[in-house]
């Protein structure tokens, strides 16, 4: 049987409908790929998928039916890591839960299992980190800003968090990495895309955008985290094992005097 | 012209006021570190008609001091004048130090600002005690107070209750609060005199009966009454302070089991004496904070409150003091061999927590793995337990195990051969000291 290449837009929709495309022709053979990093194959015949919704539900109602709701974020968890080969990963984990009778989703000794929940726990552990280590900024214009360089891409993961938490202002959260961000204007979570100016900084508070009691509260801010440390306890490997180096450049209390 | 002047003055009135706000800030943040609670989780407060903040589910760590702790609330004093002198305390009467004190409304504004940044989970209110407790009280009530009113604010508050504080104040307190905590510091009454001898334990004692009465007439009230307001829904906490008196392990851990059992509290803390005082009461500046002697009492805390222990099972009569070279649940299994090794395929929940080695998640693990099929050594490895001090108290599907007949010392000597632990170095430090 000739190898297939299953090529899709990077959408989870997109990959639940190169899913269903899989079960509908029951291939055995194949290998779904994201249209950015797809490799053709030069064995390979290359099918485009087109995203359709309705598919893609029938595929997660499915998996729904046979794995706790926890196991199903579980997937989209390992799905936002955007690691190489993450979509043929799922799509064995997926092909196992629908060949079994019983919920599969803690089998932690079948090696897909294992591993869609290990890249899911690190997916997590980035959520959480994102959840903490966001600093807001107040621009000019009253909007509490934050630009942040996740490892995987977990936007989609945080935003409840922090429109249950904002609720009464006004917020981005930017993806330098990813190139859009989320904006809540005191009634919806929105996707933007921004044109920030070249050589735009995003680690300094430029005063020309920033409001000038930003660089007051910073200051107190950086002043209490030098204040509540006890020296004589000193642990820096503890330190940075908690707040790992390539974070500290957003964060305000880590920024030089 | 006349224009340019005031707006300049203006703004030399907020630098001025700036720079006050700071300097405060750095001696009641200062004042305020020792206290180690920083726990900002258990409380269930959610977003109001779109205020600010939110407190449910897990506490979150915004960020680590350089000595590891989590910084997750705004841990300041709002004033460090006191009328008391306890040795063991920075802010005691007789010390030498800067004195300040912060308005109720500049607490507030610190806190919104630095909780719209996304700094914090909340604000831990303590303070010394100023003229008397109830006037001291009040204070940090009214700070709480114009927190939820005023700003409708949703975050985490935990207040500190003054010793001696009234019962009507207390009552207010915990309407605002999510949790109150008064700290025993001492863990003896003996202890006590000695070290802080304006202070007597009735007067901690008392906000925590009140506290903990007011929480149980609450839940019941909210049982037929839905929309009786929380109260202090994160509980109560306490703090003892280890090594500045001569307190051993078995004689802390009993306060800590009473506290626990008598006031339904959360949590206790255990805070290793940083000195700070050449009063001949205490260990002397530049003796080392007892950190590895904190970490086995927060280990023996966990096996007592997640593992099914009970304390009398970790220190007692015979066993005093906890040892500093192996964990405590290791060390209670090596006096009880005779209830090993368990087959991680067949015990209950209650025995695998027993196994030295595995903490609860590795627990849910082999419970959850194992219905798939009987466990074998490769199993274990592949979801995650680690073996190296479990292996000896357990069998698995498989015929290698440890069938020597190994001495309780032996084990220990194997065990401690094969792993570095992060305290070797603090340890080795430590004991040379009484070498
Ligand atoms: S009453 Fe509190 S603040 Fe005052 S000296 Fe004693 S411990 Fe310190």
């Amino acid at each position: 049987m000739q190898d297939k290449t299953l090529i899709y837009d990077g959408t989870f929709d997109g990959f639940l409908s190169a899913v269903f495309y899989v079960f509908e022709h029951k291939l055995t053979h194949v290998s779904i790929e994201h249209e950015c990093t797809a490799q053709s194959g030069l064995f390979a015949e290359t099918i485009s998928i087109i995203t359709e919704e309705n598919k893609a539900n029938r595929v997660y109602k499915g998996l729904k039916t046979k794995l706790s709701s926890s196991h199903t974020h579980q997937m989209y968890y390992a799905f936002l890591s955007e690691q190489i080969g993450v979509e043929n990963l799922l799509l064995d984990y997926i092909k196992y839960v629908f060949s079994n009778t019983v919920s599969v989703g803690k089998d932690y000794s079948h090696a897909s299992v294992l591993k869609v929940a290990q890249i899911a726990k690190m997916v997590g552990r980035e959520k959480h980190r994102m959840e903490a280590f966001v600093r807001f900024r107040l621009t000019k214009d009253s909007i509490y800003f934050a630009s942040i360089e996740p490892d995987f891409n977990v936007l989609p993961l945080i935003s409840k968090h922090f429109r249950k938490r904002y609720a009464d202002q006004k917020w981005m959260i930017y993806d330098i990495k990813r190139h859009y961000g989320l904006y809540y204007d005191l009634e919806h979570v929105e996707i933007v895309n921004m044109e920030f100016p070249k050589l735009f900084d995003f680690t300094k508070t430029d005063s020309s955008f920033f409001a000038e009691q930003e660089f007051e509260f910073q200051q107190l801010w950086k002043d209490y985290f030098k204040s509540t440390n006890i020296a004589s306890r000193k642990n820096m490997k503890l330190h940075i094992r908690h707040v790992p180096k390539r974070y500290w450049k957003y964060l305000s209390e880590k920024q030089p005097d | 012209m006349f224009e340019k002047l005031r707006s300049l003055s203006f703004k030399l009135i907020l630098l001025m006021s700036f720079q006050r706000t700071q300097e405060k800030l750095k001696i009641l943040a200062d004042a305020a570190k020792y206290d180690v609670s920083c726990s900002s989780s258990g409380s269930n407060r959610t977003n109001k008609n779109k205020g600010l903040g939110d407190s449910t589910g897990m506490g979150i760590c915004h960020s680590y001091t350089e000595d590891g702790r989590c910084v997750s609330l705004l841990k300041i004093l709002l004033t460090n004048h006191c009328i008391f002198d306890c040795a063991y305390c920075v802010t005691r009467k007789s010390n030498d130090i800067k004195r300040a004190a912060f308005k109720v409304q500049e607490v507030v504004d610190l806190t919104i600002n630095f909780y719209r940044r996304n700094y914090i989970e909340g604000l831990f209110l303590s303070s010394g005690i100023f003229k008397n407790a109830d006037y001291t009280m009040e204070r940090l009530v009214s700070v709480a107070k114009k927190l939820r009113l005023e700003e409708n604010f949703n975050g985490y508050i935990h207040l500190k209750s003054i010793p001696g504080a009234s019962d009507e104040l207390m009552r207010e307190a915990g309407l605002y609060a999510d949790r109150l905590s008064v700290n025993i510091e001492i863990p003896t009454e003996a202890g006590l005199k000695k070290l802080a001898p304006d202070k007597n334990r009735a007067d901690f004692i008392k906000p925590m009966v009140k506290v903990k009465n007011e929480i149980i007439q609450y839940k019941a009230e909210k049982k037929l009454i839905k929309s009786t307001p929380k109260y202090a829904p994160a509980g109560q906490s306490t703090q003892m302070i280890i090594g500045a008196s001569d307190e051993n392990d078995f004689q802390i851990m009993q306060t800590s089991n009473h506290f626990y059992k008598s006031y339904n509290l959360k949590r206790v803390y255990y805070s290793g004496y940083v000195p700070i005082s050449y009063d001949n009461r205490l260990p002397q500046i530049g003796s080392a904070v007892p950190m590895l002697r904190e970490n086995r009492l927060y280990q023996t805390d966990w096996l007592m409150r997640f593992y099914g222990f009970d304390v009398s099972e970790i220190l007692n009569a015979q066993h005093q003091h906890l040892d500093l070279d192996i964990d405590p649940k290791l060390s209670w299994a090596l006096r009880n061999l005779h209830e090993f090794p368990v087959d991680v395929n067949t015990a209950d929940k209650r025995m695998l927590a027993r196994i030295p080695g595995l903490g609860m998640k590795s627990v849910y693990k082999i419970l959850n793995a194992r219905r798939f099929r009987r466990l074998n050594w490769e199993h274990l490895k592949k979801i995650g337990i680690a073996l190296n001090r479990a292996q000896y108290f357990m069998v698995c599907e498989s015929n290698q195990f440890e069938r020597r007949d190994l001495s309780a010392e032996k084990i220990k000597g194997l065990i401690l051969q094969n792993s570095t632990s992060k305290y070797t170095k603090t340890l080795s430090n430590q004991l040379s000291l009484f070498g």
